[in-house]
C-alpha cells in the first residue's frame, strides 16, 4: 500500500514543475488543445486545460481556483481581475480576435446574408447565456442592432457556454445558435451545415484577452506559454481555427499602457 | 440589488406538479404490477427503474438530448406529429423530470403493496369485490401512507433536479428555467443576493418536506396492516 503510494506519488511531484493549469473560454477550447500540443511537443511541461463560460471562470478564480493561466473571451473579466490585483503585474494581452456566425446543420436554414433570420424565419434560435458568456453578449447586441431582439428573445434558448449553445446545434434540438467561427473551423471537426457570418459593425469586437494569474509567478512553465502565445507558430495556430490575432505592434502598445 | 424575479420558482412547482401527476398514473400499475408478479422480468425490471438513482445525471442528459432532438426516437416521432421539437422545451423537461424521478414514486409504491397480505385481498374476492373494485376500496386507503411518500419524493426529487436540465433545458426563462438553474445562473454571474434568496427558500422548502414525509410515515404506518 505505501509502496504504491509512493510510486504513483513520486512522478506526479516530479511532473508539477512542469504543470500549466489553463482555465480557458468554451469558444477557445479546441484551438487552445492544439496550442497545448505543439507546446508541449518542444517543452518538459504539461498544459492542463479546464474551460467553461468566462464569467464561470472569473467567479471560480475571485474564490481562489488555483489556475495559471486565464484566456478570457473578452477584455472586461482579465481587466477586472488585474484591478483586483490578482494577476502577475503587466501580464494582460490580447492573443485572438473573435468572429461571431450564425450556423445551422441544415443547409437551407441559414441564408449567407442573414435574411432568414431577419424575417423571423427561424423557429428556434440559441446563443450563449449573455451575462457570463462574451460571445452570447455580442449575439444579443447584434440581434438588438439588427431591431430583432424583441421578436427572438422569448424564445431564444440560452446555452450555459457557447459550447454547450453549439452542441444544440449539433443535435438539431436548435434550428441555428450564434456561435464562435472557430467552432465551426475546427479542422479536425469540419462543420457543414450553413453559415452566416455576422459583419463586424453588428456587435462589439470580441476582443478575447489572456493575464497570467498570481499562481503563476513561481510557474516559469506558465509564463512560458504565455509567450508561446505570441509566437508566430502559435499565431498560426489562432487563424487556423477562425480567429484573428493582434497586430504585433498592437500588442506591444498594449502591454505598455498603464493600468487603468 | 435587482428585483428578484419569481418565475422560475412558479415554473418549477409546474414542472413538478405535471410531472408528479403523469408519475403517479403510471407508477401505480407499474408498482402494483411488480409487488404482484412472479415474472422473470421483474427483476431487470426493478433494476431499470433504479437506473436514475446511481447514473450521472449526464447521461441520462445525454441520451435525452439525443433521443428527444430531431433525429431521435422521441423527438422524431413528435416532431412528425406536432412540427415542434422536444428538447429544449417544457414537454421535453417533464420526459426527464419522469425519467428521473420514476424510483422515488415507484419503489414507495411497490413496498407499500407488498406489504398488502394476500388474505385481504382473497376476503374482499369472497364479498364478490371484482379486481379494480378491490383496488379501490381495498388497496388504496391502505397504501395511502406510500402515496403520499411516493408523491411527495417524485415532488421534491423534481424540484431538486439539476443536471439533467441543465442539459437538456436552454434556460428559456418561463419555459424551461427552473429554479436550481435561475440560482446556479445568478451564482455564474456574482448575483449572490439572489442566489442567497432563492437557496435559501429551497433550502427551507426541502426541510419542510421531508419533515412532513417523515411524520406522515410514522403515523400511517399503522394502516399498512402490520
Amino acid at each position: 500500500m505505501l509502496a504504491a503510494g509512493i510510486a504513483l506519488g513520486a512522478p506526479a511531484a516530479a511532473a508539477h514543475d512542469g504543470e500549466v493549469n489553463v482555465a480557458v473560454a468554451a469558444n477557445f477550447l479546441s484551438t487552445s488543445r492544439a496550442l497545448a500540443r505543439r507546446f508541449m511537443a518542444d517543452h518538459q511541461a504539461r498544459v492542463l486545460i479546464s474551460s467553461g463560460s468566462t464569467g464561470k471562470l472569473y467567479a471560480q478564480i475571485r474564490h481562489g481556483a488555483p489556475y495559471d493561466l486565464f484566456l478570457a473571451a473578452d477584455v472586461r473579466r482579465p481587466r477586472k481581475l488585474e484591478q483586483a490585483g490578482l494577476i502577475v503585474r503587466d501580464s494582460r494581452f490580447t492573443y485572438a480576435v473573435g468572429r461571431l456566425v450564425l450556423w445551422s446543420r441544415d443547409p437551407r436554414q441559414v441564408d449567407t446574408d442573414g435574411r432568414n433570420l431577419k424575417h423571423g424565419r427561424i423557429a428556434r434560435l440559441a446563443i450563449a447565456n449573455p451575462k457570463t458568456a462574451p460571445y452570447g453578449a455580442a449575439a444579443r447586441t447584434a440581434l438588438q442592432r439588427l431591431g430583432l431582439w424583441s421578436r427572438y428573445r422569448q424564445d431564444l434558448v440560452r446555452g450555459e457556454n457557447v459550447g454547450q449553445t453549439f452542441q444544440f446545434a449539433v443535435t438539431g434540438n436548435v434550428d441555428a445558435a450564434f456561435v464562435a467561427l472557430s467552432q465551426i473551423s475546427d479542422p479536425h471537426h469540419p462543420q457543414g451545415g450553413s453559415r452566416w457570418i455576422v459583419p463586424e459593425r453588428l456587435y462589439p469586437r470580441i476582443e478575447q484577452q489572456a493575464v497570467l494569474l498570481k499562481n503563476a509567478a513561481a510557474n516559469p512553465a506558465a509564463a512560458d506559454f504565455a509567450n508561446f502565445l505570441h509566437s508566430a507558430a502559435a499565431r498560426a495556430i489562432i487563424e487556423r481555427y477562425g480567429y484573428g490575432v493582434p497586430a504585433l505592434r498592437d500588442r506591444q502598445a498594449q502591454r505598455r499602457q498603464p493600468t487603468p | 440589488m435587482q428585483d428578484l424575479d419569481l418565475t422560475p420558482l412558479w415554473l418549477t412547482l409546474e414542472l413538478a406538479a405535471v410531472t408528479t401527476v403523469i408519475l403517479l398514473l403510471l407508477g401505480t400499475p407499474l408498482a402494483w404490477w411488480l409487488a404482484r408478479t412472479r415474472s422473470r422480468l421483474k427483476t431487470p425490471i426493478e433494476a431499470v427503474i433504479a437506473l436514475p438513482l446511481v447514473l450521472p445525471p449526464t447521461v441520462l442528459g445525454f441520451y435525452l438530448l439525443i433521443g428527444l432532438g430531431p433525429d431521435g426516437i422521441v423527438g422524431g416521432p413528435w416532431r412528425a406529429m406536432t412540427g415542434g421539437a422536444l428538447a429544449v422545451t417544457f414537454p421535453g423537461l417533464v420526459i426527464g423530470s419522469v425519467l428521473y424521478s420514476l424510483p422515488f414514486v415507484v419503489q414507495p409504491l411497490q413496498n407499500t403493496f407488498e406489504t398488502i397480505g394476500n388474505p385481504l385481498l382473497e376476503a374482499a374476492a369472497t364479498l364478490r369485490a371484482g379486481p379494480l373494485d378491490r383496488f379501490f376500496t381495498v388497496v388504496l386507503p391502505l397504501a395511502r401512507g406510500g402515496f403520499i411518500t411516493g408523491a411527495t419524493l417524485g415532488f421534491a426529487h423534481t424540484v431538486g433536479e439539476f443536471g439533467v436540465v441543465l442539459m437538456i433545458g436552454g434556460n428559456v426563462p418561463g419555459k424551461t428555467q427552473v429554479i436550481s438553474i435561475a440560482i446556479y445562473d445568478h451564482v455564474e454571474a456574482l448575483e449572490y443576493a439572489q442566489a442567497h434568496l432563492l437557496s435559501a427558500g429551497l433550502l427551507a422548502f426541502s426541510f419542510v418536506v421531508l419533515f412532513l414525509v417523515y411524520t406522515l410515515n410514522r403515523r400511517w404506518r399503522p394502516a399498512l396492516g402490520r
